[in-house]
């Protein structure tokens, strides 16, 4: 009865994922009439639109993860070496872009960093990129030190660092040559992560009226029939592709494979 | 002037004074233990000379250089940890070569000087591998080579050995000490296993509650213990009242048996009774000639652990440990059975609080 119940569970939710993406993909292939094809995928492929906002998010997210990693690694790391009794308030810190949305979190930066601000960052296109590589570091701020934190765990941060010092190791080199290959592999987990969360955000990037890749999306899904699903086929190919290398990053990561 | 010294060492943690008016005098190219319980302070001594703590007060001279102050990157100092420690991201050869690397010395010394630690230690041909690719024992060697790669001053040794298993324990401490010698390097070890403190070290230094109750060379630490505790902590004791005779002589009466104890004249009158004790290998089983006293014991347990016999008994009124070498041709005295003991006062070892 209960092997029963397990494998009605396990259908139920095949059928609610699969039959969706199912649909989704082989109404894609239905461009042309009465056969499939891979029209409505090369409509979106050569779309200049296409190529300038996928290529200005790929730029975007690799500025955030960036910065993701500037942030984060040394915070984790110096939460962890010197001051355990705050983890739990930096932790909630990072929890906060889940509970607040990204609306509020655009509008405040809109009204802190606007032209007549102290610093009006949004005055200009770099600015604006700016300030939005800052929206998108927020956004992937808990995924990114949750993965840093937990790679932090599985090492011995505070023998190592003091094993470094003693072989006259100053604190840039034992974040740089020590700490950060060691985590190397939660970092680059929180970097996917990062990088599907920036492909896909449409708010912050709509809002800061930015050529990015949601948008382009929400445009397209708007006025075509087609070439949304080829488009969000793409994006769930991409994002499933980011999750697939950080499986192949732990799993062929020498050392990685030592700790666990 | 010595190479090494600590001169008034305090540090607090809090309420908690951890170390107290510690000070120690350590000459180029010596072996010094610190030995003591858990809690008594003796890894913050060495965290302290390691500059992972900065004292609360005091000063540490390396060299003739205060180094007090000094972050512990700018010691020039080597250490080895219990959990090893290797950068699991880096072969061996790239381990032993880190700190070297750090300094920024040219490629061909570093590899000349890896290739050196790595037969030092006996492991050449795994210069490649992967920290996680070694037992315990290799990479606590390797820990060694990459702490003396870049010709450090001092050795600092924190408990390297007790996540190892017995065997690998006592061969790489012998390998450790082996190598102190030649190299003549200054190290300072932290231990709370006795055996091993007293096998390798040139001076013990038992510390408790922080404080360094007796310094001094194995031999003497075990034979000469100043203090209740250091008698108590370094190997097994057996203690007894006696009662004094003539504190001029040292005479005391044990069990009606007369004896004379060798730290003559006793600061104690006629009559009184004093706290002594004796070490196990002092009880000598059946009638031995040199011994001033022969008493009789009721066996009451008997361990066998190979060339030892340890023997627990009732002599005096007093439980005793004695220990007596196995002889195959002699089968050890059973439990409940009545044996002599011989004892000597010479053996007997004053106590005080």
């Amino acid at each position: 009865m209960t092997r029963l119940f397990a494998w009605g569970a396990l259908l139920t939710g095949i059928v609610f994922f699969l039959l969706p993406l199912y649909g989704m993909t082989e109404f894609s292939l239905r461009m042309r009439r009465g056969v499939y094809s891979l029209d409505a995928y090369r409509a979106v492929l050569v779309d200049p639109q296409f190529q300038a906002t996928f290529g200005y998010s790929v730029v975007m997210a690799l500025f955030t993860i960036a910065f993701g990693i500037l942030l984060v690694v040394p915070t984790a790391y110096w939460v962890r070496l010197k001051m355990p009794e705050l983890r739990p308030v930096v932790e909630f810190i990072t929890l906060l872009p889940l509970v607040i949305p990204a609306i509020v979190i655009v509008f405040g930066y809109i009204r802190l960093y606007n032209t007549s601000s102290w610093l009006p960052l949004t005055g200009s296109a770099m600015g604006t990129n700016i300030l939005l590589m800052f929206g998108y570091a927020t956004l992937a701020l808990p995924y990114m030190y949750r993965a840093v934190d937990t790679g932090l765990r599985t090492i011995d941060v505070g023998t190592l660092t003091e094993a470094a010092q003693s072989l006259g190791a100053g604190w840039g080199t034992i974040l740089s040559r020590i700490i950060l290959p060691n985590v190397l592999g939660a970092v680059l987990s929180g970097a996917f992560l990062t990088f599907a969360i920036v492909i896909g955000e449409f708010t912050m990037a709509a809002l800061l009226n930015r050529p990015a890749f949601g948008p382009y999306m929400q445009i397209l899904g708007a006025n075509r029939a087609y070439e949304p699903s080829a488009l969000a086929v793409i994006a769930f190919a991409i994002t499933w592709a980011c999750m697939g290398l950080i499986q192949l990053v732990t799993r062929f990561s020498k050392h990685e494979r030592a700790k666990a | 002037m010595s190479f090494l010294t600590l001169t008034h060492l305090e540090k607090t943690f809090g309420q908690n004074r951890v170390v107290k008016d510690f000070t120690l005098d350590i000459e180029k190219g010596e072996f010094i233990s610190l030995l003591g319980p858990s809690g008594c302070g003796k890894t913050t001594v060495l965290r302290m000379v390691a500059g992972f703590e900065q004292p609360t007060a005091g000063d540490i001279t390396i060299d003739g250089k205060d180094v007090t102050g000094l972050a512990a990157n700018s010691r020039n100092i080597g250490m080895m940890f219990q959990a090893y420690a290797l950068f699991p991201n880096m072969t061996v050869a790239d381990n032993v070569a880190f700190g070297l690397k750090v300094k920024g010395a040219p490629r061909a010394e570093r590899e000349a000087r890896v290739a050196e630690m790595l037969a030092l230690i006996g492991l050449s041909d795994l210069g490649g591998r992967y920290p996680f690719q070694l037992s315990g024992g290799q990479q606590q060697r390797v820990a060694l080579a990459r702490a003396l790669a870049p010709r450090p001053s001092v050795l600092l040794l924190d408990e390297p050995l007790s996540a190892l298993d017995a065997k690998v324990r006592v061969s790489l401490r012998n390998q450790i000490r082996q190598i102190q010698q030649d190299l003549g390097i200054t190290t300072i070890f932290v231990t709370h296993d006795q055996e091993e403190a007293m096998s390798i070290s040139d001076r013990i230094v038992v510390m408790n509650g922080g404080v360094a109750e007796q310094v001094g060379a194995p031999f003497e630490i075990y034979n000469r213990p100043r203090t209740k505790f250091v008698a108590n902590f370094v190997g097994t004791l057996n203690t007894f009242e006696v009662e004094v005779a003539d504190p001029a002589s040292g005479r005391v009466t044990l069990a009606g048996q007369s004896l004379t104890l060798p730290d003559a004249p006793l600061a104690a009158r006629a009559g009184e009774t004093l706290s002594v004790a004796l070490r196990p290998e002092a009880l000598r089983l059946g009638r031995q000639p040199d011994a001033e006293s022969l008493l009789t014991a009721q066996v009451t347990d008997v361990h066998f652990m190979g060339s030892v016999i340890r023997l627990k008994a009732d002599l005096a009124g007093a439980a005793v440990s004695l220990d007596t070498f196995n002889r195959p041709d002699t089968p050890p005295p059973v439990v409940g059975s009545a044996v002599e003991v011989s004892l000597s006062g010479r053996d007997f070892i004053l106590l005080k609080a």
